[in-house]
């Protein structure tokens, strides 16, 4: 009996774990994706309403909207902060001096909340007071700058702050990579003759391909969830111009109280992150990563 | 005839680590020298100072009588290759061979003609379409060991080339770099660790120590003649044995004394010129003492433990209170705690200052 | 006798005398490519300071001063007006306590948090990573989609959950909430850091009798020194930073900084301070910018650890 108690400690220590993985993360979502086929307003009903909100969701302004804001947001952000980091790692693996201090500079930006960057640049991009009219008080009157009042325009800006906030952390996961690579590559290389910006190109940038992935799944984990950098910086607006799906879920859960609409978005986002993380975060992770004991 | 190439005064420094100190060395066209040493005793830090891969601290490079001491690797006139393939991992074998030469402006023919007669001489024309990742270990070297030969050059340096490799390999591999360096006769260094390499592949051995050369000879001359102690100790397997002792006159010349014994030095090396020293050390290697069972003249010695290598024997015995060992054949029918008698070749022994560790 | 002769040194012939140039180091050349990086990274690190300068210049002028609109410009008369109102007396709706409230909800919320996530993360990854029980890995799996999946999914639920057990709008409702969705992350960092042990070590301690706690408090604890500093780093920053789950779960009694900050910045009622919410927004990044600065290097391991396949 002693024995067989204790051939089961593993599992009892890993009970609580459980426990969480079976009602706040696979029962939520069940729970959610089974009121997203109600016709709940405030309260969850039980009935079944088939699709019905799933239509009423995709001829909502609000949402098509901040569907479009996500994209434009993703890819910009994205690239902008791939690019960015990329360069700051490479500048930085120049040997540098005072390396250390640019690569604080870089990264601290990553260690604040969005909250912080999203009211911080909300106020350098001040159309009224900001930038614009600092340019104009050097006597460049006829500069404009006024994105952020304006609908078609604010989003780059949403995405503008957060590759700020974020390229660091591309940097840092980049350089560990840079930093990883055989020095006698870098020999042959240079034995051989072979530019600097070309052995980039040629071989450092396709060995870094594992960590480019790394913080591509990063950066796209934080696209689906952006939330409180849209609500500090822009609060959605100006009127929904910078809405996004994080957001209408939160503001039709708790506000609009209509939560069959909330949850069949949340459902929408779920099914996405599923169909594009699922595969990247299976070969990241789990294939092929059973210890050699 | 001018050096390939030479090493001049050359000191290198890595903070306050003298890493290299005022080093000198010639080394001639053809041939083909080991640095051979323990880790961080500075020899790759050497080929890498030859190569143009690190700074100097002072001196300079010479390589076919050409000042190269501030010149780019790729200008030297060299090629290398390193312990841990450096193959471009993206590009084929064939990318990995002629990447350098596209680089340098090469005419298309002329890289094919390189790439053609490097991968004849290597044998690696059936593996040129594949990428390093699908290659063994000793077929990437291979390939990198061909990327080296496109580039035309006189002078090869090898970085601890075989480090990475299985023993039976790194075996295969030594003969064909042995057979590279005959058929192709160009200068070749090569960095090591291990003395079997540096035994079997090297005109001259430079053992190096501390960042300075300790000796620099043919392999005989260092493994029967060694400079020092240092050397004496580090070159050969099993290592050769270290008698405390002094150096005598008697009236039969000049022998060794040690623990009641006496060892008669006529044959040795040079013996005409010994002085007398009282604090010396008198070195046998185990393939230099013969054992008698029962012999009269000899030093006492007793069985202490056997060691059967299949067609030798590594005999382990006790004499004056200290582990000595002796390689004889395996069929020698001696037993453990048998008294035996042992007879030095001192013709072939080493004498050292026990002070300076020098040769005497 | 001649075979141990030394190989004959070649002579040496028409070489440059001893001293001449090129000797020793190159000189040092400024190429133009040099002052590029340079000058690539002095502006990015001014582009990425520019924010922080602004808000602290524009927390130390009075109103009357940023009202010229000169964003970039050194105040002509400091003040320090600014930061004591942004902590006592700035104003969310009809509450004018400053962030100060903020400051030690969050501290009561983090504290918790980070102790509960790392203790359960290290168990997990000791148990999922040296005893592999059935199910270890479906349980990794579901923790780590569970990671990137948009939180909004579990939100209504876990609302309707913590309600039934009387936790919602608590303090130790929001601690669950951290310790939940804190348990993927730690996981796989302890996992990770457990899986570069070497196993011989476990399997040793298993030959001498050891059993699952006293392997894990008397062998693997005390190994796990690097991964706990760099945990706690993760955590807390973390924890510090959230603004979704404070602003759902802790309740009015408990709001943590970031959303008190948010509430006093974006309130539409009255005049934007801007001074102010300056000084409101650098108080509340202070604490994970302190983190940062102190640890160097281990938020950097932290971030590459957590990210990183083991």
């Amino acid at each position: 009996m002693k024995l067989r108690l204790s051939a089961l400690t593993p599992q009892i220590a890993l009970l609580p774990t459980w426990l969480i993985v079976v009602f706040a993360y696979v029962g939520t979502v069940i729970w959610s994706i089974r009121i997203s086929f109600s016709s709940s307003r405030m309260l969850p009903e039980g009935d079944f309403v088939g699709l019905k909100s799933y239509e009423r969701l995709f001829s909502t302004q609000r949402w098509v909207v901040s569907v479009e804001n996500v994209a434009i947001f993703g890819v910009i952000f994205i690239v902008g902060a791939l690019v960015l980091g990329f360069f700051l790692a490479v500048m930085l693996d120049q040997r540098i001096k005072a390396e250390s201090l640019f690569r604080t500079i870089f990264l601290y930006p990553y260690a604040m909340s969005f909250v912080v960057t999203g009211l911080a640049w909300q106020w350098i991009l001040n159309p009224s007071l900001g930038l614009q009219q600092m340019m104009h008080n050097f006597g460049w009157t006829s500069f404009t700058f006024d994105w952020l009042a304006r609908g078609d325009r604010a989003i780059y800006l949403v995405a503008f702050a957060g590759i700020w906030q974020a390229s660091g952390l591309v940097m840092a996961i980049l350089l560990a990579g840079l930093r990883g690579i055989d020095e006698d590559l870098w020999k042959a290389a240079k034995i051989d003759g072979i530019p600097t910006w070309r052995v980039y190109l040629h071989i450092v940038i396709p060995l870094l391909g594992g960590m480019f992935a790394t913080a591509l799944v990063l950066l796209a984990a934080a696209v689906v969830k952006v939330y409180d950098l849209v609500v500090a910086m822009t609060g959605g607006g100006p009127g929904i111009s910078t809405e996004v799906p994080a957001k209408f879920v939160i503001d039709y859960l708790f506000d609009r109280q209509n939560i069959a609409l909330a949850t069949s978005a949340s459902t929408v986002m779920f099914l996405a992150v599923l169909f594009v993380l699922g595969p990247i975060l299976y070969r990241q992770y789990i294939h092929n990563n059973g210890r050699a004991a | 005839m001018e050096p390939s190439v030479v090493v001049r005064d050359l000191h290198i420094r890595f903070g306050a680590l003298d890493v290299i100190r005022n080093m000198n060395l010639e080394i001639a066209e053809g041939e083909f020298l080991v640095l051979l040493g323990p880790s961080g005793c500075g020899k790759s830090t050497l080929l890498n100072a030859i190569a143009g891969l690190i700074t100097v601290t002072g001196g300079q490079v010479i390589i076919k009588g050409k000042n190269v001491t501030w010149e780019e690797p790729k200008d030297r006139g060299i090629a290398m290759v390193f312990q841990s393939y450096a193959l471009y991992p993206q590009m084929t074998a064939r990318g990995n061979l002629s990447f350098g030469l596209k680089m340098a402006g090469v005419p298309k023919a002329e890289i094919a003609k390189r790439v053609a007669r490097a991968s004849e001489i290597l044998q690696i024309e059936a593996l040129l379409d594949r990428k390093p990742s699908a290659l063994s270990g000793g077929q990437r070297q291979r390939v990198a060991i061909g990327r080296a030969l496109v580039r035309d050059v006189d002078v090869f340096l090898f970085d601890e080339p075989l480090s990475n490799l299985d023993a039976k390999l790194r075996s295969e591999l030594r003969v064909e770099i042995k057979r590279l360096h005959q058929n192709l006769g160009n200068t070749m260094i090569y960095v090591t660790h291990d003395q079997i390499e540096a035994l079997t592949l090297a005109d001259r051995i430079a053992i190096m120590k501390g960042g300075e050369i300790q000796q620099l000879a043919a392999p005989k001359t260092v493994f029967h003649r060694p400079a020092n102690l240092f050397v004496a100790g580090f070159i050969g397997s099993p290592a050769m044995n270290f008698i405390p002792g002094a150096v005598e006159e008697s009236e039969n010349g000049k022998v060794f004394r040690f623990a009641g014994n006496t060892v008669p030095l006529g044959a040795y090396e040079g013996s005409h010129r010994l002085t007398t020293c009282p604090d010396a050390i008198l070195g046998v290697r185990p393939e230099h003492v013969t054992i008698h069972a029962d012999a009269a003249d000899g030093i006492a010695a007793m069985v202490e433990l056997d060691e059967p290598m299949g067609s030798e024997s590594l005999v382990w015995l006790k004499l004056a209170d200290k582990p000595f060992t002796v390689k004889t054949t395996a069929e020698h029918g001696l037993h453990n705690g048998q008294p035996v008698k042992l007879v030095f070749d001192i013709h072939r022994a080493s004498l050292f200052d026990k002070a300076s560790g020098v040769r005497l | 006798m001649s075979d141990i002769v030394d190989v004959k040194l070649a002579v040496v012939g028409g070489l440059p005398p001893r001293t001449d140039a090129p000797w020793g180091p190159k000189p040092g050349r400024i190429t133009p490519a040099r002052i590029g990086v340079y000058a690539f990274l002095v502006v990015a690190s001014l582009f990425f300071l520019m924010p922080f300068y602004v808000m602290l210049i524009t927390s130390l002028k009075p109103m009357s001063e940023i009202r010229l609109g000169n964003l970039m410009s050194l105040p002509e008369v400091a003040t320090i007006q600014p930061w004591i109102d942004a902590w006592a007396h700035a104003c969310t709706g009809v509450d004018c306590n400053g962030v100060q409230v903020g400051l030690f909800n969050s501290l009561r919320i983090l504290v918790p948090s980070v102790i509960l996530s790392i203790a359960l993360g290290a168990i997990n990854g000791y148990a999922l990573s040296f005893w592999r029980p059935r199910g270890s890995n479906l349980i990794f799996a579901i923790l780590l989609l569970g990671a990137f999946i948009p939180y909004q999914v579990y939100l209504y639920p876990l609302v309707r959950m913590l309600s039934v057990v009387g936790l919602y709008n608590r303090l130790p409702g929001i601690v669950a909430v951290h310790t939940i969705f804190g348990l993927p992350i730690m996981t796989l960092l302890f996992r990770n850091y457990y899986a570069s042990l070497p196993i011989d070590l476990f399997k040793a301690a298993r030959v001498d009798g050891g059993s699952f706690w006293t392997i894990f408090f008397y062998l693997i604890l005390p190994m796990s020194g690097p991964i706990l500093v760099v945990a706690t780093i993760l955590q807390v920053t973390g924890i510090w930073n959230d603004f979704l789950f404070g602003l759902i779960f802790a309740g009015r009694e408990n709001l943590p900084m970031t959303v008190l900050l948010n509430n006093v910045v974006n309130t539409t009622t009255g005049v934007r301070e801007y001074n102010v919410n300056m000084a409101a927004t650098i108080l509340t990044a202070l604490v994970p910018l302190l983190v940062y600065f102190v640890s160097g290097r281990w938020f950097v391991r932290g971030i590459a650890s957590g990210a990183v396949k083991g």
